[in-house]
């Protein structure tokens, strides 16, 4: 591996992300803005799986935010807040969602994926804002975040920082070998000739539909997270603009690339920190600059980093 | 006689009011190259197409190594020993090129379910891609991304990528197309040096190529084959003089 820009520039940031308690002496306004990014780079890294690396298209992936949260959120309402219990259904869910939606959407292909993807994910947005029990457009508080049995106090904001920047390095991890494994390499493939890969004797249905809900497991572990962090959910945050800001984030960054949803995630929302001081209406400055990441960048940050080729990853 | 390793019987494909395919029967004996011309729009894309399971037949059947596989996808085919190379050259442009052999050999080693493990160091997928990438004659062109070949190397990849999948049958659909001469004679050398190690079902409008290669040839019109035999007898039969090599031939 040789030292070059890229690695010096990505070596750097983990070194930032894991020092910022530190450097920030406890600021809890900054720490909470960096682990919301960190949350969302989680989301965006399972979604660069299926989107930047399988070509599909997903416009629904903030559902399985959605699902995670409202896991923390409703076994909170119902005063069980074990962790041990919470998460493991969290993620059984966001998977079988997952398992669901991709059964069905994973038949079309194009346009038709997008649209579909997104209207399951608008069927659940929906959903949540018709359970009255729980907080319908209103949401749930989460007065009190999951229990690990006395092993980590998520209560602590710095605790919480250290267990999202542990989660995101596994998740980076994860991934790094994942792309690079026999299954990784199938689905990269199928990216470039679907047909191809059926003729050589894959069958790609079922290798598309796991990284699917895969995708969707981790994203679910994202909205654990997030509901943790915020001590909130509502059905806003399965609204398919959300879905649209997390293909943001993977495009910002670098589609198919391990780090590049990192550096998309963190831009992201220090734009949207910075740009909203300035003015309330900082989507006007927020949209032309995107168009021109995608004119002109089109390998994100991490393909100015100097990420040379598509094999690269 | 020996048990044909390819048997189609009766096939017939329509496209609307167009038959494509015609009651068309064929059968492949182990280890020959058996070539399949005819005019443009004979059907012989739709036919290998059918063979290779991308497109099902109306009616008809097609038997590979005695079993019906008339019903199985291009997967279950490929698995059984029935590898194909596309007219429109299909390679991983994005992947190295010993990826793309490599994915190959993958394919028919048990399932792709292994998340952890770098495949692109394992040496039961490497060592037969690179061997065969030597085979076709791209040894040295193993690290380069495939989408930066020349088309004759892509063509000599797509190649290499069937046969990593070590078939009984290849289906060849105009290997040689959009070649050079040069070229050309390489990849005719290439098939050359394959005959008897595996049957070869060739399409190819390269007729020096046709009869250099082919132990047998039939001839598609229309979506029928009209005549099948030794490249001497179809150069001297009257029919195929009239239909295919044109009235005055």
């Amino acid at each position: 591996m040789v030292l070059n820009r890229r690695i010096i520039v990505t070596v750097l940031v983990l070194i930032a992300l894991a020092l910022l308690p530190v450097l920030l002496g406890g600021a809890p306004f900054y720490i909470g803005v960096v682990a919301r990014a960190m949350i969302l780079a989680i989301a965006a890294i399972s979604l660069n799986l299926i989107l930047g690396y399988g070509n599909m298209f997903s416009f629904g992936h903030a559902v399985y935010i959605g699902i995670g949260a409202y896991t923390v959120g409703i076994f909170a309402h119902y005063d069980i807040f074990n962790g041990f219990i919470q998460w493991p259904v969290g993620l059984a869910v966001s998977a079988l969602i997952a398992l669901l939606f991709g059964a069905i959407s994973l038949r079309t292909k194009g346009v038709y994926f997008i649209m579909i993807t997104m209207a399951l994910a608008q069927m659940m947005y929906f959903l949540g804002l018709s359970l009255d029990k729980y907080g319908a457009d209103d949401g749930l508080v989460i007065y009190t975040r999951s229990e690990f049995a006395g092993l980590i106090d998520l209560e602590d904001h710095v605790t919480l920082y250290y267990v999202v920047f542990g989660f995101l390095l596994l998740t980076v991890l994860g991934m790094a070998r994942l792309i690079n494994s026999r299954f990784g390499l199938v689905i990269r493939a199928t990216k470039f000739n679907e047909a191809r890969m059926r003729a050589l004797g894959f069958p790609v249905g079922r290798y598309k539909l796991t990284a699917f809900v895969l995708a969707g497991t981790i994203c679910g572990l994202a909205g654990l997270l997030l509901g943790n962090f915020t001590n909130f959910v509502n059905p806003d945050m399965m609204h398919w603009t959300r879905s649209g800001e997390l293909i943001f984030m993977v495009v910002l960054g670098g589609m198919g690339s391990v780090f590049g949803p990192i550096f998309g995630a963190i831009t992201f929302l220090l734009l949207e920190e910075f740009l909203s001081d300035l003015t309330e209406h900082w989507q006007i400055v927020f949209g032309p600059f995107l168009i021109l990441v995608v004119l002109f960048a089109r390998g994100g940050i991490d393909g100015l980093l100097g990420r040379k080729d598509r094999s690269d990853d | 006689m020996t048990e044909p390793l390819l048997q189609v019987d009766s096939l017939i494909k329509r496209f609307g009011g167009l038959v494509a395919t015609d009651q068309l029967s064929l059968d492949i004996l182990p280890g020959e190259v058996h070539a399949v011309i005819g005019p443009n729009g004979a059907g012989k894309t739709t036919f290998i197409a059918q063979l290779a399971g991308e497109l099902r037949p109306d009616a008809g059947t097609i038997h590979f190594k005695g079993r019906n596989i008339t019903r199985l996808d291009p997967a279950q085919r490929s698995q059984r020993g029935l590898a194909r190379s596309f007219q429109i050259t299909s390679i991983f442009s994005g992947l190295t090129v010993e990826d793309n052999v490599a994915l190959a050999v993958q394919a028919h080693a048990g399932h792709s379910f292994r998340f952890w493990r770098d495949a692109r160091v394992d040496p039961s997928l490497r060592e037969p891609a690179a061997a065969t990438l030597q085979r076709v004659g791209l040894g040295n062109r193993r690290d380069g991304l495939a989408g930066n070949l020349a088309h004759g190397e892509q063509r000599q990849l797509e190649l290499a990528m069937a046969l990593a999948t070590e078939p009984s049958l290849l289906l060849l659909d105009e290997p040689a197309a959009g070649m050079g001469a040069d070229e050309t004679e390489r990849m005719v050398g290439l098939l050359q040096a394959l005959k008897g190690t595996v049957a070869i079902l060739l399409v190819e409008h390269d007729m020096n190529a046709v009869f250099a290669l082919a132990d047998r040839i039939s001839v598609l019109v229309n979506g029928s084959c009209i005549a099948t035999g030794t490249p001497e007898a179809i150069r001297n039969d009257d029919d195929v003089r009239r239909a295919y090599l044109g009235e005055d031939a």
